[in-house]
């Protein structure tokens, strides 16, 4: 059966990387024989890791390219059946899939804008301004992390929905504006703008906003760049808070759509992964154009120094 | 500065600051406040009317089984998604920490599903685990279909989804551990297991510190996974604590329940991420810094 031998492969997998756990570059090996044979080795396991990651994909293009009934009765192959070409424009129409990466695509830009917008503002006066109540505001700050939507999914749903919001890009946007990572992100950069540097700007007669604008941001734009990069990312990926508010289809977003697509019937289940392929395309690309702030952001706090 | 100087400097800090207060004040510290209320009211069949009833409906859902039921699947969810996806993150940033040809190539794989949104991901888990025409579908540890494994099979697809931004940040974590230190260790005779275990892992131990929190947080707040795989099914075996919140808040006559459900998983989630944090922490190695 298909299946035990992929466990098989997994197993193999585990047993062999543990003999070369730790591995680090630059290490000197007597022999060039040894020294090919460990190379080899070291190939041989990263294919069979990549195969963890890999396999998955592959089989849901192998799924969308297949004709759905055909590639069941031979026994589902880990190559297509009867390939179908169209298979990606039909789901495009077929699921309204231009509509719906619209609306993803909108809702997106309109959260990662206004959170870079707010969360400079707000870091500019954590960093740089003194004034009363500044301890309580930022604790306040804080404490909106502890609130993540899951818990206040009820009463903000409520809230939306007296406002009339629902399926509307305000009810996807508005709850999303504003967020204390963003500004705890950027505070920090600002915090590393050098205080010769301020001095400087000052004694030149920059007020606070040709200061942000002309020193501050240039400065800080590594850590702006990925927090961007982040902001974006997760609007994109939203979930549980679009489901709840897009009553109807209409306002679903790209996420939300692929759901019923892929519950359809047996004989279309080609229509539902097509739309998934089609929905991570555009982040993927953009994800390869911006590699690098993303990881810069993804670790972030993660690593110490 | 003078007096008229700092009350400008407030206010110009003020107007920074309002834009963010204003969305956090509606949308977390309102919301707060409408969590209690509502959880503290019993709501009629159309959710047009609603009785007070107190804390008692705070002791009645918390401790009644429906919420005692989705924390465990919940906390079964934590137990499978954290330790597997925390060992095979380790597992591909180890294996793909080294110089080689075409390395960056692997490096890119192992870091792609970060590009998979949560649904993404699981439609592609909900083809290949269908228990009619997955092709993993009859596997029986991970079998959807079966009430007894359906939370591992929704669980393989988080910990699928997740292994990108594990294996990103263990890498950035190896990367920064200096070549002198596992070289002195192989000059003292250390083999790459002990070596592994003794240098390697203690350095490492503030970034599985964080991975841990952070992969605890994300399986307490799992939804996509269980509404795209199995809808809660079967037998509610899949519930968990923010499905029933969802379901419920959907429901008029549910809302005050899902409200006391949610403040509920606020004090879990917050429980279980400090006792994380203080238990792990003293035996997290920071180095001399």
């Amino acid at each position: 059966m298909a299946t035990a031998e992929s466990v098989d492969t997994v197993t193999t997998v585990q047993t062999a990387s543990t003999l070369d756990l730790g591995a680090a570059p630059h290490m000197a090996r007597p022999g060039q024989r040894a020294r090919n044979l460990r190379k080899a080795g070291a190939y041989l396991i990263l294919a069979a890791l990549s195969l963890i990651i890999l396999f998955p994909i592959w089989m849901t293009l192998v799924r969308a390219l297949s004709a759905p009934l055909p590639y069941i009765s031979a026994g589902q192959p880990v190559y297509p059946i009867q390939i179908e070409w169209d298979i990606f424009s039909r789901a495009f129409s077929r699921g309204d899939m231009g509509r719906h990466l619209m609306i993803s695509a909108v809702m997106t830009l309109i959260i990662a804008g206004a959170q870079l917008a707010t969360s400079i503002l707000a870091a500019y006066a954590f960093a740089f301004l003194r004034f009363p109540l500044k301890n309580v505001i930022f604790a306040a700050f804080i404490a909106t992390l502890m609130l993540p939507i899951e818990v206040t999914l009820i009463p903000n749903t409520e809230t939306i929905r007296s406002l009339g919001w629902l399926n509307s890009f305000q009810g996807l946007t508005v709850p999303f504006l504003a967020t204390a990572i963003g500004t705890f992100l950027i505070r920090q950069g600002f915090m590393g703008v050098h205080k010769d540097l301020r001095d400087a700007a000052r004694l030149d007669g920059f007020g606070n906003l040709a200061f942000l604008w002309r020193v501050a941001i240039p400065v800080t734009k590594p850590v702006i760049a990925s927090f961007a990069v982040i902001s974006f990312l997760a609007a994109w990926n939203q979930y549980l808070w679009p489901r709840t508010i897009t009553t109807e289809n209409s306002m679903a977003t790209v996420q939300i759509i692929l759901r019923p697509l892929a519950a359809a019937a047996i004989n279309e289940i080609n229509i539902g992964t097509a739309a998934a392929l089609i929905a991570a395309l555009p982040i993927l690309i953009l994800l390869i154009i911006f590699q690098r702030q993303l990881v810069r952001g993804l670790t972030a706090g993660a690593v110490k120094g | 500065m003078n007096r008229n100087g700092r009350l400008r400097e407030a206010l110009t800090a003020y107007a920074l600051l309002a834009p963010s207060l204003v969305v956090f004040g509606v949308f977390f510290f309102y919301a707060l406040y409408r969590l209690v209320i509502l959880g503290m009211n019993q709501q009629n069949r159309t959710g047009t009317a609603q009785r007070w009833v107190g804390f008692d409906q705070f002791t009645e859902v918390l401790g009644g089984e429906e919420f005692r039921s989705g924390l465990w699947i919940s906390i079964q969810y934590v137990l499978w998604t954290v330790p597997a996806g925390l060992i095979l993150g380790v597992l591909l940033a180890v294996a793909a920490h080294r110089q080689l040809k075409g390395i960056r190539f692997f490096q890119t794989v192992f870091a792609s599903t970060v590009a998979t949104s949560v649904a993404v991901a699981s439609v592609i888990f909900f083809v290949l685990l269908n228990p009619v025409v997955g092709y993993f579908g009859e596997v029986p540890f991970i079998n959807l279909a079966d009430p007894d494994s359906a939370i591992r099979g929704v669980a393989v697809s988080s910990v699928w989804q997740n292994l990108g931004l594990t294996f990103i940040i263990v890498l950035a974590g190896l990367q920064a551990i200096p070549d002198e230190l596992l070289e002195a260790a192989t000059v003292d005779g250390y083999g790459p297991i002990r070596r592994f275990f003794k240098v390697t892992l203690p350095l490492l131990s503030p970034t599985m510190l964080f991975l841990v929190v952070v992969l605890t947080v994300f399986a307490l707040q799992a939804f996509a996974q269980v509404d795209i795989l199995t809808q809660g099914g079967p037998a509610g075996s899949t519930e968990t604590l923010v499905f029933k919140i969802f379901r419920l808040g959907q429901e008029p006559v549910n809302v005050g329940r899902g409200a006391v459900m949610a403040i509920g998983l606020f004090f879990v989630t917050l429980v279980v991420a400090l006792g994380q944090f203080t238990l792990l922490n003293r035996r997290v190695h920071y180095g001399d810094r």
